[in-house]
């Protein structure tokens, strides 16, 4: 790292007497600790959903069943995606939004911060709800993440927890959302307009809007769910004249915004970390937000590509078809922009460089794969195949979670006044990535020869390249657990970190002491 | 609003998202044991609402105080403006997706029902099996089905009478008129429960139910969900009156009022899809 700038501020605030302690937490109304809060719930979260995918993966180490039961495979694929979807990616997200938007936009917190922790402690019983439906009797929901009829009609007590988990969830990101929302609308500091916003505050603030228009769908599909499976109703029962098909376009109505709320703050991240080590402004800001705002329209009409195999006209085809590649454009466009920051920039690589470069690399590749899923005739061959668990993983794992990890490297310092281990942080970096492509890149292969998705059983021919994944799912599981190392080494101690941290970094949150004082911006700073 | 605060108030710390917390807790764990046949599931469901109410009762007490001791600025409420704007885009999209329940199944589910053959097709199962959606179109109207020029025109014109007193009342309060406040507030809210009373007999005389198939499940869920939200509009508006009696706004500073009175135009604007594509086409 190369911090150049040493000037040292006294502690200005205190800390008006908050309470200290638990009931710090617990009654929280500042933004910086309910930001710790979500982050520390997501790496929880995290933790604990990869370990279900340690479980699937020991299972697929060879053919054959070994360790676990079909049943009990099928609750593992389930809950590590629901898990990781919406206990893990989703809050470190908020938690970054808490911390770093009222700090960009020179706020003294989020305008409504009652809420904003009701938003966080709404994640807990959901949380409760979704670990404890492994105890219910039948296990947990094994239906899949999507939760589809008729197997989630069919399931047993844990489909209802599940189901009432999502509709918390949903209350939480509605209300963060609306919290972020207006926080950006209504608290900015005097002189910082639209456009001259943070990239990062620009791609939550559509990610917000997102959240709105998307999660109360959501609800409305899980609140069918309920009332086919307890009070008699017949939506997605052909014999009382509904249909299955009826819940995929409600949830993917749903479900594929979704997708972009869970990327486009990660695009915010890599806007913010490429030119500090580029030293260089972003390339193309304007594009950037226009962009970012065409993905977020097209992700409202591209939803039944997810469905290409359920049965619909052929003209709805043709048009999710088009419209999926379209998405290709928007996004194309902030690539370039990411290559022509770094283009004749004065580069450095420390660890939130390493991570932003390779998933700019990483997620591209996720990108194409899904460019080739989106073309109708070859979607029918590899619909819920092992390249579409490649594809995915490739956007969400080295896309959203290695943006996450690249943010937390970036602003840990400024979060604890404290600099990461540089060379902890590289092995963490080199570790995650070379495991990673270990796991998912042979699953591009399995799946275009054929191996179906969540299944705890294949066939022999398919056994190399398992056993090659499994070998990297366990070295990627066990390199996060060096991660939580260097968080925890860099919050306990390290090098005293400046108020600039780094020396090409841009915004106001480098003007406030690092560790960022309780309170910030009381007096609004004036942007010019 | 007041410029007597010229900083944002930042609440400080606060023990009602717990409770929040809490209280969904015990609602959505008791509700999945209820609905699973065990016996606890409904006293922790009742603890749950217990914990609810006290939860909204004592939370909108405290914002209610914090508001008339003329902690809020302006920024305050334009806040709580964007907030309010947010909160009814989030209601709309959750009628939209029942919306779309119903024109799916009206035209997307009935029509493929109506051609599929063989083992797979409708009159595999049912003899004599007709597509037709029970109020297809003004003039046709099947047995059972909700006829739309009774009971439902009547709501119809009391909603959108409702709409009107309610802006009355807003004129009132602007030109500090009190008894044209509160005789609107209180005209408001008595159409409000006649609507309830009306739709409740509705439901009653209904020829169907919620089980009653497709038509059923989307007529009971939209019609359900919003009459849900008349009723919790009602009781804002009761408690907004009850705030106008002690004097809680004056002609600059009533968001409290605007507020509910946007959600109660939203309810109105959602009966008026629901009577043309539930009860009428």
């Amino acid at each position: 790292m190369s911090s150049t700038t040493t000037t040292h501020d006294a502690h200005g605030h205190d800390d008006h007497g908050h309470p200290t302690g638990l009931m710090r937490w617990v009654k929280s109304t500042n933004h910086k600790d309910i930001g710790t809060m979500y982050l520390w719930f997501s790496f929880t979260m995290f933790l604990f959903a990869g370990a279900l995918a340690m479980g699937i993966r020991a299972e697929l180490f060879q053919p054959g069943l070994q360790f676990i039961k079909p049943e009990v495979f099928n609750q593992l694929t389930t809950l590590h995606g629901l898990i990781m979807i919406f206990g893990a990616i989703m809050p470190a997200f908020v938690g970054f939004a808490n911390w770093q938007v009222p700090l960009m936009i020179g706020a003294p917190d989020m305008a409504f911060p009652r809420l904003n922790n009701m938003s966080f402690w709404l994640l807990i019983p959901a949380a409760i709800l979704l670990l404890a439906s492994f105890f219910v009797p039948g296990g947990a929901a094994a239906g899949g993440w999507t939760m589809y009829p008729p197997l989630s009609v069919q399931g047993g007590m844990s489909v209802d927890m599940s189901i009432f988990a999502l509709h918390i969830l949903g209350v939480s990101s509605i209300v963060g959302s609306i919290n972020i929302i207006t926080t950006i609308f209504n608290m900015r500091a005097p002189g910082m307009t639209l456009m001259k916003m943070p990239m990062f505050v620009w791609t939550w603030l559509i990610t917000a809007y997102l959240l709105i228009a998307a999660m109360p769908v959501l609800a409305g599909a899980l609140t069918m769910l309920i009332t086919d499976r307890h009070f008699g109703t017949h939506f997605f029962n052909a014999a009382g004249g509904g249909d299955p098909v009826l819940f995929q376009h409600v949830f993917w109505f749903f479900g594929h915004p979704e997708v972009y709320i869970m990327i486009l703050p990660a695009f915010g991240i890599l806007s913010t970390i490429i030119p500090t080590f580029a030293r260089k402004p972003l390339f193309g800001y304007a594009s950037m937000v226009y962009a970012t705002a065409a993905i977020a329209v097209l992700s409202f009409v591209v939803w039944a590509h997810h469905m290409f195999t359920t049965g619909m006209p052929v003209a709805g085809q043709l048009f999710f078809m088009y419209s999926t590649m379209l998405i290709s454009v928007p996004t194309g466009v902030k690539v370039f922009n990411w290559l022509a920051t770094m283009w004749k920039g004065s580069m450095t690589f420390e660890t939130p460089m390493l991570f932003s470069v390779a998933v700019v690399f990483l997620f591209t590749i996720g990108g194409f794969s899904g460019l080739v899923c989106a073309i109708l005739p070859v979607d029918i061959q590899l619909q819920d195949t092992y390249y579409v668990v490649a594809h995915f993983h490739y956007v969400l794992f080295s896309g959203a979670a290695m943006s996450i990890m690249g943010g937390v490297y970036y602003w840990i310092p400024k979060w604890t006044g404290h600099m990461y281990d540089e060379t902890l942080g590289k092995w963490h970096f080199w570790l995650t990535t070379i495991a990673f492509n270990v796991t998912f890149f042979p699953m591009h292969f399995t799946g275009l020869a054929g191996m179906p998705r969540r299944i705890p059983d294949y066939s022999q021919q398919f056994a190399e390249f398992n056993m090659i994944s499994s070998l990297g799912a366990f070295a990627l599981g066990l390199s996060q657990l060096l991660f939580l190392y260097v968080v925890i080494k860099c919050i306990r101690g390290g090098a005293k970190a400046t108020n600039q941290v780094w020396d090409g970094a841009q915004g106001l949150e480098w003007t406030v002491a690092s560790p960022a004082p309780f309170h910030t911006f009381e007096t609004p700073p004036q942007v010019k | 609003m007041s410029q007597s605060t010229k900083s944002y108030f930042l609440p400080g710390p606060s023990f009602w998202p717990l409770i929040a917390s809490i209280s969904l807790f015990l609602l959505a764990g008791g509700f999945s044991m209820s609905l699973n046949k065990i016996a606890m599931g409904t006293p922790l469901m009742v603890a749950g609402g217990i914990a609810l109410a006290y939860l909204l009762f004592g939370w909108f007490k405290e914002v209610i105080e914090e508001s008339v001791s003329k902690h809020y600025n302006k920024q305050v409420d334009k806040s709580f403006r964007w907030g309010m704007g947010f909160f009814i885009f989030s209601e709309v999209m959750f009628f939209f997706g029942f919306f779309g329940a119903l024109f799916y199944a009206r035209n997307v589910s009935l029509p493929w029902l109506a051609d599929a053959h063989g083992l797979t097709g409708a009159h595999a199962v049912w003899q004599n099996f007709s597509a037709a959606w029970p109020t297809a179109g003004p003039s046709l109207k099947l047995e059972g089905a909700m006829k739309p020029w009774g009971l439902p025109a009547i709501n119809t014109l009391l909603l959108l009478t409702s709409g009107v007193t309610l802006t009355w009342a807003h004129w009132g309060l602007m030109k500090n008129k009190r008894n044209q406040i509160i005789i609107g507030l209180a005209l408001t809210i008595a159409l409000g429960a006649a609507f309830m009373y009306l739709q409740y007999t509705e439901y009653a005389e209904a020829a169907f139910t919620i089980k009653s198939g497709i038509y059923g499940a989307t007529f009971y869920m939209l019609t359900g969900f919003h009459g849900l939200h008349v009723t919790m509009g009602t009781i804002m508006l009761a408690i907004i009156l009850f705030r106008v009696l002690k004097g809680h706004f004056d002609s600059h500073d009533h968001f409290g009022f605007e507020a509910v009175a946007w959600y109660w135009h939203f309810v109105d604007v959602v009966w008026l899809f629901l009577f043309i594509f539930v009860y009428w086409l």
